[in-house]
């Protein structure tokens, strides 16, 4: 019993014990020169981890450690998504970070824990056991926006993020409080039979809306966002793209799963909240970015506006309302680490710049990657036939088929808003005023990431290779 | 006689004072960190109160790890303050403001 336990959960264990050895090697091994061989090996380890686990998961479901642990086909599918986009940034964020003097070999095991933790949060079937996996990722989280503490910025931008966070994490574990509670259980299945029995008070209500409240902090929906812009701002670019592609993805499964797993008998309760929520980030995301100058700030309104896209797919409260979520989070976390590895290569005598101004004409100096980088602005402002289009088309069909025709309206006119800024950036880069040029030079991961998010985006307006039928199937396994 | 909606009034001060301790303390960022730890205190006063009431230990058992947690986190709230102490040379809430937000 026990060794099919940690059989199930052998990924996680691995990932753990790597990041274990890593941290004493890097304390007693040879000093500063392993990090990046670090750096690498633990990218490459978790990228190999995450394909292992859906080609050798199967498909079936099982539980660990008396139901507190679930590994279904959602949360292999999730987690194989989420481990290589990690495994990514790390690639693609390793030439900056040792031109920033930044590549220590703390950061990769943070990285590793943080994806842990995110790998726990995913597979959650407890609320004790969802808690322990949510303070795994935020507490690495936390440090890793600190991590270049010799800067104001990067220091402001770890305080504010940790205060936030723990008030998000306090109102969570309030929530969970009452819930248990109000059931008598912390297990997801127990709350889901303690509903069938007609368990539903004004208590787990409350209990509910907090623990969403929570982790709407966690995905920065808003009204519970005002961390977003100023961590992206402040932490060091790679953190930021962190920040924006594996964190996220796993909060929003994390919803899905308290949402469809233990409270699957209230829909009625979580689906009108995170409606408002979704509406609400559309809109917000889509108006404050418009007066930004300083494109990490940009991307965060804009991965606001993401995120209220996505919760409109789950507001649906249906299967294909999941399938659609997981298509959305899917094509932003390829936009994302494409858009990221092209910011991380803006520099302009050896300085890493990110004002959208020194953007301007960048078209006449390098005009693949501006051609790229169009390709990726489109795909986020949902201009067809570039795959983001699809995506929001995705969600968009989830709610109406739900009846949600208000949403669905407010949807279309937030994309239409937030469409702006993109072009305004993409005017900028073609048309803008002759500036003082930056430097063309790209790592080559970078560079490969780019082109191959670019080319994805194009390629899949055509097809998706299987893709969506998997998600289908990972949707399915979630619902059923 | 004191029954679990008492334990439920004082664990619901607590955490509304937590709350209003980080928003309305504009002083010291050492005071929100201490608000922090009292609603974590707060909601393990509720754990304990449902895990009696119910006679299920599961609630206390959350609570141990809530607790654990807690310590881990103000330990690492109290590293980034150092880190942010050294380069802004004050930790009054006031000066958290170099990026607007």
């Amino acid at each position: 019993m026990m060794s099919a336990d940690l059989f199930t959960t052998l990924p996680e264990i691995l990932l753990v014990l790597m990041a274990m050895a890593a941290l004493m090697w890097g304390a007693w091994g040879p000093g500063a020169r392993i990090a990046p061989v670090l750096l690498r090996l633990l990218a490459w380890a978790m990228i190999l981890v995450g394909l292992g686990l859906l080609a050798l998961g199967g498909d079936g479901a099982q539980t660990a450690f008396s139901g507190m642990f679930v590994d279904d086909f959602y949360a292999r599918v999730v987690k194989m998504l989420v481990l290589v986009a990690a495994g990514l940034v790390l690639l693609v964020g390793e030439a900056h970070l040792g031109k920033q003097n930044l590549l220590k070999f703390e950061f990769p095991i943070l990285v590793v824990l943080a994806v842990t933790g995110m790998m726990l949060m995913i597979s959650a079937g407890n609320l004790i056991g969802l808690y322990m996996g949510l303070e795994l990722q935020s507490l690495s989280l936390y440090v890793i926006a600190a991590f270049n503490r010799n800067s104001v910025r990067s220091t402001e931008a770890g305080l504010k993020y940790f205060v936030l966070g723990a008030l998000a994490s306090g109102l969570l574990l309030y929530g969970a409080s009452l819930v248990y509670g109000f059931t008598g259980t912390t297990d997801f299945a127990g709350i889901t039979q303690a509903l069938a029995e007609g368990a539903r008070s004004l208590g787990l209500v409350v209990g509910l809306v907090l623990i969403l409240i929570g982790l709407a902090f966690k995905i920065s929906a808003v009204p519970f966002h005002m961390w977003t812009p100023d961590v992206y701002q402040g932490s060091p670019t790679p953190v930021t793209a962190f920040f924006a592609t594996a964190p996220k993805f796993a909060a929003m499964a994390l919803i899905a799963r308290i949402a469809f797993d233990a409270f699957g008998g209230m829909k009625i309760d979580w689906a009108p909240v995170l409606g408002v929520l979704a509406v609400l980030s559309m809109f917000v995301g889509a108006f404050a970015a418009i007066g930004q100058k300083d494109i990490k700030r940009l991307m965060a309104y804009s991965s606001i506006a993401h995120m209220g896209f996505a919760l409109l797919g789950l507001a649906a409260g249906t299967e294909v309302g999941v399938e659609a979520m997981l298509f959305y989070m899917a094509i932003y976390v390829a936009m994302n680490l494409g858009t990221f590895a092209f910011i991380l290569s803006m520099e302009r005598e050896g300085q890493h710049i990110t004002e959208i101004a020194a953007l301007s004409n960048f078209a006449a100096l390098a005009p693949g990657r501006a051609l790229a980088l169009l390709i990726l602005l489109f795909s986020m402002a949902g201009v067809p036939p570039f795959l983001g289009f699809f995506a929001k088309l995705e969600v968009l069909k989830a709610a109406w088929q739900a009846g949600l025709t208000g949403l669905v309206i407010a949807g279309v006119i937030a994309s239409v808003i937030g469409a702006f800024y993109y072009l305004r950036i993409v005017y900028l880069m073609y048309f803008g005023p002759e500036t003082e040029p930056m430097e063309s030079r790209m790592s080559p991961t970078a560079r490969v990431v780019l082109t191959l998010s670019a080319a994805a985006m194009l390629l899949g307006a055509v097809s998706t290779f299987g893709f969506e039928d998997l998600l289908a199937a990972a949707a399915r396994s979630l619902v059923q | 006689m004191i029954g679990l909606e008492h334990y439920l009034t004082v664990a619901a001060s607590l955490f509304v004072i937590g709350i209003f301790g980080i928003f309305l303390n504009r002083k010291n960022v050492i005071v929100m960190l201490m608000s922090i730890e009292l609603m974590l205190l707060a909601v393990n006063i509720n754990l304990v109160a449902f895990s009696s009431h119910l006679a299920d230990l599961a609630g206390q058992v959350f609570t141990l790890f809530v607790l654990t947690v807690a310590a881990a986190e103000a330990a690492i709230g109290l590293a980034i303050l150092v880190c942010f102490f050294r380069t802004r040379g004050s930790i009054a809430v006031d000066d958290v403001n170099v990026m607007k937000g």
